[in-house]
């Protein structure tokens, strides 16, 4: 694990390079958005735009049957997506990593976001994934290192949501 | 229309070494099983939608092997977009088999979207997966063993079947971990 980095996506990057994470899977997302760039720029690391998150899942699964470890990147509105693909790597033991970036928690503007925001860690929870959460700049390097861990270590599903209040509420202008 | 159940097990028969079999939830998980128990199958027995990406997971893991996905028409429909991902993230090694019985014949033979207006080979081209064709007629056995075995993916073959319920042939084991750590035996030896 390096130090933190001035921004914290570098030091999700540094454990992504520590831990021999080679496939990083995506439905995009501004707060995730300088971190898939440095994944982009890394011939070391497939980077997978995907069409829904819920293919990320089977992704990341396969990858690992194929020996490659992997991890998704995506918004808590993508999290509902998710449910019954996770099933998956819970019956088969594949460990699973996930990186959440959280809507509708935190100054939000946009009131469309607030239902899966407000459901995203009890969906989580209620499909047996082992929810980290970073509220803090200085905690994001840690908390994705324990995650990590946590899944390729004992063969389980983690996800670590990333606070709106340390990504920042975008304020949309009409017009 | 082509009778899915001998037709599987003749693809599979003689299967060579560098080949590593995947199945969707349904029909053709049994369809593969009937062709014998094998190390190097790995079969859904839920996760409906997943098959298609986790091939795309596996090919790009072992660009080496040959990956080879039997799926039926339900478990393909219910994602679509995941052809769009293995258009623009190709593999050369993945052959997608759909076997489209235009039904969903576990459930109790309801109609299909196939079995209207939908056309998988259409979407799987308007996807961007170039090499896909629709078989009716088991004399094209020689050109899907040509896709599997040698030509570049990814390819998409539509397998146009009879719509009729099989017996069902289970796996060695319908724990997931065990079918995993089994199959992922079969990549590192």
């Amino acid at each position: 694990m390096t130090g933190i980095n001035k921004d914290w996506r570098n030091d999700i990057y540094a454990v992504f390079k520590d831990l021999n994470i080679t496939m990083v899977s995506h439905v995009p997302d501004a707060g995730h958005t300088p971190l898939i760039n440095l994944c982009e720029k890394d011939n070391e690391i497939d980077v997978v735009t995907l069409t829904t998150e819920q293919d990320g899942v089977g992704l990341s699964c396969g990858a690992y049957a194929g020996g490659r470890k992997s991890a998704l990147l995506m918004q808590s509105s993508g999290v509902g997506n998710c449910i019954n693909a996770l099933a998956l790597p819970n019956i088969c033991r594949i460990p699973f990593l996930t990186i959440v970036s959280m809507r509708g928690e935190w100054g939000e503007f946009i009131p469309w976001q607030v239902p899966m925001g407000l459901g995203t860690p009890k969906v989580l929870e209620a499909m047996d994934i082992k929810v980290f959460r970073a509220d803090y700049k200085d905690e994001v390097g840690s908390t994705v290192d324990a995650a990590a861990r946590f899944a390729f270590n004992t063969n389980r599903s983690a996800a670590v949501l990333l606070s709106q209040k340390m990504i920042g509420a975008k304020q949309f202008k009409n017009g | 229309m082509i009778d899915r159940r001998p037709f599987v097990q003749k693809i599979l028969k003689n299967r060579k070494d560098n080949l590593r079999v995947v199945s969707g939830i349904g029909t053709s998980t049994w369809d593969i099983m009937s062709a014998g128990d094998n190390k190097g199958n790995f079969g859904f027995i839920g996760a409906m939608g997943q098959s298609i990406p986790f091939a795309l997971g596996l090919a790009k893991s072992q660009p080496d092997l040959r990956i080879l996905l039997f799926t039926g028409d339900g478990d393909t429909l219910m994602s679509l977009g995941s052809m769009a991902t293995v258009a623009n993230h190709p593999v050369n090694n993945l052959t997608i088999v759909v076997l489209d019985n235009e039904s969903y014949v576990e459930t109790g033979s309801q109609p299909t979207a196939t079995a209207g207006k939908s056309d998988l080979e259409l979407i799987a081209k308007g996807s961007g997966i170039s090499n896909s064709y629709t078989v009716t007629n088991e004399n094209d056995y020689e050109k899907i063993m040509n896709t599997i075995y040698d030509e570049e993916g990814p390819s998409l073959i539509v397998v146009k079947c009879q719509a009729k319920a099989t017996p069902l042939v289970f796996p060695h084991s319908f724990d997931g971990s065990v079918s995993i750590n089994r199959f992922m035996s079969s990549i590192k030896s």
